[in-house]
């Protein structure tokens, strides 16, 4: 019997399988991503501009209604909310807002919005041409700032979608060294 | 110590502790493994006692909501982790080995460390119930962020001890491999092999594929906690989403882990008390692996409320409803075995019995929490808490119990006492059904999980919950005196222990003598 040498082969095949499969569980987390972005699945929004000239034609003869949510993760205690909470476009039309925010504390903070959108079919058919979330947004103490946004909705959109809801969520990345500073400076709220 | 390890190798164990510790004979490894569930089963068993406690009556009596969110947590991963697959592996080497005709297990030393790396992993889980901050406190399921910003500091002994949960784990799934690949005696042929060899070749491949992904997403959590890399953080561009869809790629297959080899059993026990062969032995192989290959593609079911899109709802549902199929042609070749067979009622077939019928219906909740739609209401209720354990506790645990009492006379030689046995199987039978049952009802009802309060037309239901908690809990220890009386003396087994037994490890004498199959027997 030569059993010692297949034990060799078998116990390699096996830990280089294992070592494969913890290989995987990483690869998952890109193409989980690249998943979404084929798909479109998920609501995932690209955190890249779209081109202007790559808009199509305009759409006169439907309109979409498109819903602006703003959220506050929790314990985010900046005031967060859109310009217009509901609008009424057509595809193709370029359309501008902004969404107003409030650091209401006393220390310097950064916050990071990341979008939402639903249904998630739409979400290949929503470009930004302009958005706060494709960066950090610091604000002073009580500052109050209109942080731009410029969309257009695609007009191959499909005819059985009327409503598009693009929510923010905003979430709090100040660095600990920073918020330290800024308790240190004088109370939080 | 080392001179007599030496010179008594090759005739029967050391003596003293020595031989447990420096053990590489797959018998005194089978038994601390069992042991060592068992331990964990009582362990994990007072927790859940302590959660029943809590919920025997609304508002709050025993024990503060964090400590209750602790005890679910520790309940679920010693139960998981401790109790069902230790015991499992334990009956793998024990039986194995005898059963394809095999001198020993394949790597005799790696067995020895896959053993003893569990005390120490499970030592350090239970520590961290004394540290300041408390024990994980996020479920057995740990879901990020819930598991990364928002854990207690104890969270890194967490991580630590599922990696070493999951090291051993893969290493007793190597071995078993390789036993069963190389070491089959000659005319063993892979259709020629027990039904619970099979079951485990491919529970142990299972091993294989998921526990490196769950020492991947606990390796994740790690670094999101204390290397600021942002897997599950959405603030840095993370998606708590994905935990849950690795944690479930893992998730998924690790249920069928603690299924299948339970599968092997009963239908071992079953041909045996029915006094025929096993109907349909090639469908069963086939269903066995169509139903681990399934496992990789129904992951999602466990997040239908996550917001997925309809295509992947409809997806995960059709899938996961698909794995009824084979899970049905085993029930129906179980059944089929017993048709018209001479049957007899021992310990061992009331419990395979009992699996067959009560994992059945712990499968017919699973296709009604399969059905996407109505999983909306279900979620996160006590429907769901009925479901898996009436496939874990009645499903795996009980096919344990059965395998212990059907082998136990081959291990020790002496028959168990069969009317203790006896009434420890309806103790636990009832038990059982007290306490699983009704959670069906209060789960339907919106009683949601994992929570240490509940609304006042619950509490009926919770106090019958748990009377029949303490009644299977308590009867355990039935088992226990029955299993150590059991090793002490009793009734001489002969070689074949039961009537309609049949297999290799039934032509070895009880008790199997420490070496066995030293020379390869022949399988015609």
């Amino acid at each position: 019997m030569n059993a010692p040498r297949n034990h060799k082969r078998t116990v390699t095949t096996l830990i280089l399988g294992c070592v494969l499969m913890f290989g995987f569980g990483f690869a998952l987390v890109p193409l989980y991503d690249v998943f979404c972005r084929v798909t479109g699945l998920n609501g995932k929004v690209e955190l890249v501009p779209a081109h202007p000239e790559k808009l199509g034609q305009v759409d006169k003869t439907r309109q979409v209604k498109l819903q602006l949510v703003a959220v506050n993760n929790e314990t985010m205690p900046w005031r967060f909310k859109p310009e217009n909470s509901i609008v009424e476009l057509s595809p193709g039309e370029m359309y501008q807002t902004a969404y107003i925010a409030r650091n209401l504390t006393s220390g310097f903070m950064i916050a990071q919005a990341v979008p939402s959108v639903s249904p998630s079919e739409a979400a290949p058919y929503l470009n930004k041409i302009n958005c706060f979330c494709f960066e950090r947004q610091p604000l002073l103490a009580q500052e109050e700032k209109a942080m731009p946004l410029v969309l257009s909705v695609d007009p191959e959109l499909p005819k059985h979608i009327h409503t598009i809801t693009l929510s923010y969520t905003l979430f709090d990345i100040t660095p600990e060294s920073e918020q330290v500073a800024a308790i240190g400076g004088g109370s939080l709220r | 110590m080392n001179s007599t390890v030496a010179a008594t190798h090759h005739h029967g164990p050391a003596s003293g502790i020595g031989r447990w510790l420096f053990t590489t004979n797959h018998k005194d490894i089978g038994t601390l493994y069992l042991w060592f569930s068992f331990i964990m089963f009582l362990t994990g068993g007072c927790m859940a006692l302590l959660i029943r406690a809590e919920l025997f009556q609304p508002g709050l009596q025993l024990i503060q909501p964090d400590f209750f969110n602790q005890m679910t947590t520790m309940h679920g991963l010693i139960m998981v982790f401790g109790a069902v697959m230790p015991a499992f592996v334990g009956l793998a080497n024990w039986m194995i080995p005898m059963m394809v005709g095999a001198p020993d297990m394949a790597l005799p030393r790696m067995n020895n460390w896959s053993f003893w790396i569990l005390p120490f992993a499970f030592s350090m889980m239970l520590l961290t119930l004394f540290m300041e901050g408390g024990a994980p406190n996020f479920g057995w399921t740990f879901y990020a962020p819930l598991s990364t910003t928002y854990a207690p500091p104890s969270v890194t002994y967490f991580i630590f001890a599922v990696h070493m949960m999951g090291i051993s784990s893969i290493m007793g799934a190597i071995n078993i491999i390789a036993t069963i690949l190389n070491l089959r005696a000659p005319g063993m042929t892979l259709m020629k092999m027990p039904l619970f060899v099979w079951t485990w070749l491919i529970t142990a491949f299972l091993l294989i594929a998921v526990m490196p992904v769950l020492a991947g997403v606990v390796t994740m959590m790690l670094m999101d906690i204390h290397f600021g890399t942002s897997f599950f953080n959405a603030a840095g561009g993370g998606d708590p989403v994905l935990f849950q869809h690795i944690f479930w790629f893992f998730g998924h297959p690790e249920v069928y882990i603690m299924i299948l080899p339970a599968f092997g059993i009963v239908s071992e026990i079953i041909p045996t008390f029915a006094r025929k062969r096993l109907f349909g032995y090639a469908s069963m192989v086939y269903a066995t692996a169509s139903i681990a290959i399934l496992s990789f593609v129904v992951w999602a079911h466990h997040m239908f409320t996550v917001g997925l899109p309809l295509a992947g709802e409809l997806f995960f549902m059709f899938a996961t409803m698909l794995i009824a199929v084979p899970t049905g042609v085993k029930v129906f070749n179980w059944v089929a075995t017993m048709f018209r067979g001479s049957m007899t009622f021992e310990t061992p077939m009331l419990f395979a019995l009992a699996f067959v019928v009560l994992f059945t219906i712990g499968g017919f909740s699973g296709l009604m929490l399969a059905i996407a739609p109505v999983d909306f209401q279900y979620h996160d209720t006590y429907f769901v808490v009925a479901h898996f354990h009436y496939v874990l506790v009645p499903g795996a645990v009980f096919a344990i119990m059965a395998g212990a009492y059907y082998w136990l006379p081959k291990w020790c030689g002496n028959y168990y006492n069969e009317t203790m046995g006896k009434v420890h199987f309806w103790c636990s039978f009832i038990g059982v059904n007290i306490t699983f049952f009704p959670m069906h009802f209060i789960g339907l009802a919106g009683m949601p999980r994992r929570i240490p309060d509940y609304a006042l037309q619950f509490a009926d239901f919770n106090a019958v919950a748990t009377v029949g908690a303490f009644i299977f809990g308590f009867s355990q220890l039935i088992f226990l005196y029955n299993v150590i009386s059991c090793i002490r003396k009793g009734k001489q087994a002969s070689a074949e222990v039961w009537e309609g037994s049949h297999g290799l490890e039934w032509t070895i004498p009880s008790p199997a003598p420490y070496h066995s199959f030293s020379e390869p027997p022949q399988v015609k």
